[in-house]
């Protein structure tokens, strides 16, 4: 492992290339991380020496498989300090961490006239499973707006919970503003309600401390590949008690106690919701990945981001045919940011930038409703993660401005 | 090598035509329109063709996008203008098959005037779906029913 966060770009393979006769500049963390030689080693080793599936044999290298695939578990527990691990469910990944609370907690208790409340700033997928529950059930689905400085209102999350409201579903981290919500806030607005309130960790989980147990959330929700490891493996933290009362959320191997011709009774959880072969590697590796943070301190990750934002929003934003969206004080900026150049597509942008090696996503970033309430179709979105320098954020800069050269004030 | 990449891609014919689009309005006695959303950046596109007998006697282009769409969509339109529906809907086979590599004569090439140039655009993949959208538009509002829902 690097000696410091400032070389930890070194433990990155993937970064040390040329990208269109450029250095590469990767700043679509937001989309996707990079994976640290450690992950890749770890999902090597398992395939090499312990693969087996888990739980069911008695040989030796199930028992093996099983003991990494379960102290993955318990490293996640402890990453997001969730009191027991039985409250950490492997998924797919944060969008079918999501869906699974709709279609299970939201199935049963969303009936005719309930209310869900969401944010105009929320990912798509954590939009979908709720309006389509909703119209399912007849239910309202309401969604809380931004202030003018592109944070969330809280007066109007204040008079969109109420006591018919039964689930709050908020993103903790936007992937297009780059706000932080007051998740604990809205949390303890959503319980005054009886109301359970989920949490989308996806922009969040790998980028700050995270607390669920102080945070008070009922579900949370995360990715794995966001935070360096391979895709196709996320969490879903849930409290017990919710969990256990709960339906399964899929039918299968290992999620049972006994089945018979006419009844099957269900494993306890965290089992009850991981039907089939789950991807132990993806789940060991995401624990590696854990580890990997853990040696960091997230504090540490949180504190390098910041000092990137610092040094790159002020610089955007001096550019006088750049629009940034979201706050414009890089103290409540995230390393996600979404900004426009005047007369020119995102698409062009990303194109432009490619070509002298900088990496950033353009488009609409799965957050349709919120670029209509910003008033755009799209939008260049440059994200940033602790391996990432000034040098990426300068080869930005410069990237940007020959850009402006290149089309000249042109088009559109 | 940097920017100097894009001179391929954004040849001055294409700044003219995403500049200075032509055919950009709504057609008022169009026979037949079409609207396509491209899912991957949430742009639009409006195709309205007024057709008279088997010839496009009219057509017009609304909705906002990228240069390359824009470009791609003012020079559909010009190609198209006056051709028959059956000579415009070969154009557009020969434009879709362009962009996912496949080979047409010379003669084929020809026909599509301005909208060949952007034969280019096969150098970067991920820009091929910007070009082709407003010739999906015109295939579509050529081919469908009357009594088609517009998407």
């Amino acid at each position: 492992m690097a000696n410091s966060i400032n070389d930890s770009y070194q433990d990155f393979p993937i970064l040390d290339q040329k990208v269109n006769g450029e250095r590469l500049a990767y700043l679509d963390n937001a989309a996707t991380a990079q994976k640290p030689q450690q992950v890749i080693d770890s999902l090597v080793h398992f395939y090499e020496h312990d693969n087996a599936n888990v739980h069911r044999g008695v040989h030796t290298l199930a028992e093996r498989a099983t003991e990494q695939y379960e102290a993955a578990r318990t490293k996640v527990q402890h990453f997001i300090n969730a009191k027991n691990h039985n409250e950490i469910i492997f998924t797919k990944g944060c969008t079918d961490g999501l869906n699974l609370v709709a279609a299970t907690y939201g199935e049963q208790n969303i009936h005719e006239g309930d209310e869900i409340v969401i944010t105009i700033m929320e990912h798509h997928s954590n939009l979908i499973p709720w309006q389509q529950l909703a119209i399912k059930k007849h239910a309202t689905l309401k969604y809380i707006e931004l202030t003018p400085e592109g944070t969330l209102d809280m007066e109007d999350a204040k008079r969109k919970i109420t006591d018919r409201t039964k689930i709050v579903s908020v993103a903790h981290a936007s992937n297009v503003l780059g706000t932080v919500n007051p998740l604990k806030e809205l949390a303890k607005i959503a319980h005054e309600h009886g109301a359970v309130i989920v949490g989308d960790g996806a922009q969040s989980v790998p980028h700050m401390p995270v607390d669920v147990q102080d945070l008070d959330v009922d579900f949370y929700a995360f990715s794995g590949h966001k935070m360096m490891s391979p895709t196709g493996i996320g969490v879903l933290y849930g409290k017990a008690d919710l969990l256990r009362a709960m339906p399964p959320y899929q039918y299968g191997g290992e999620m049972i106690n006994t089945v018979h011709r006419d009844e099957t009774t269900f494993a306890d959880i965290p089992f009850k919701f991981e039907a089939g072969t789950q991807n132990i590697a993806g789940a060991i590796a995401l624990g590696t990945a854990v580890d990997y943070l853990e040696e960091i301190g997230m504090e540490n990750v949180e504190k390098k981001e910041q000092e990137i934002v610092d040094y790159v929003l002020p610089k955007l934003e001096a550019l006088p045919y750049i629009t940034v969206y979201g706050p414009q004080d890089p103290a409540q900026h995230t390393g996600v940011i979404a900004f426009n150049m005047d007369n020119l597509h995102p698409h062009d942008v990303a194109t432009a930038l490619d070509a002298e090696g900088v990496a950033v996503r353009a488009g609409h970033h799965c957050a349709q409703p919120l670029m209509e309430a910003l008033g755009v179709s799209a939008t260049t979105r440059a994200s940033f993660y602790f391996y990432n320098s000034k040098k990426d954020a300068d080869q930005l800069i410069n990237a940007i401005k020959a850009t402006k050269e290149f089309f000249n004030g042109g088009t559109i | 090598m940097g920017l100097s990449k894009l001179n391929g891609l954004y040849l001055d014919v294409i700044l003219d035509h995403a500049n200075n689009p032509r055919n950009k309005h709504d057609i008022p006695n169009a026979t037949s329109k079409m609207t396509i959303h491209n899912p991957t950046c949430g742009d639009t596109i409006n195709v309205a063709v007024e057709v008279e007998g088997d010839r496009i006697k009219n057509i017009g282009y609304t909705g906002s996008g990228c240069t390359i769409s824009q470009a791609s969509a003012s020079m559909m339109t010009e190609a198209v203008k006056g051709k028959t529906t059956e000579e415009a809907l070969d154009m557009a086979k020969t434009f879709s098959d362009m962009a996912i590599g496949k080979k047409h004569s010379e003669d084929d090439l020809e026909k599509l005037g301005d909208a060949q140039i952007l034969t280019s655009i096969m150098e970067f993949p991920a820009r091929i779906k910007c070009a082709t959208i407003s010739w999906w538009a015109l295939q579509r509002a050529l081919l469908k029913k009357d009594d088609e829902e517009e998407e």
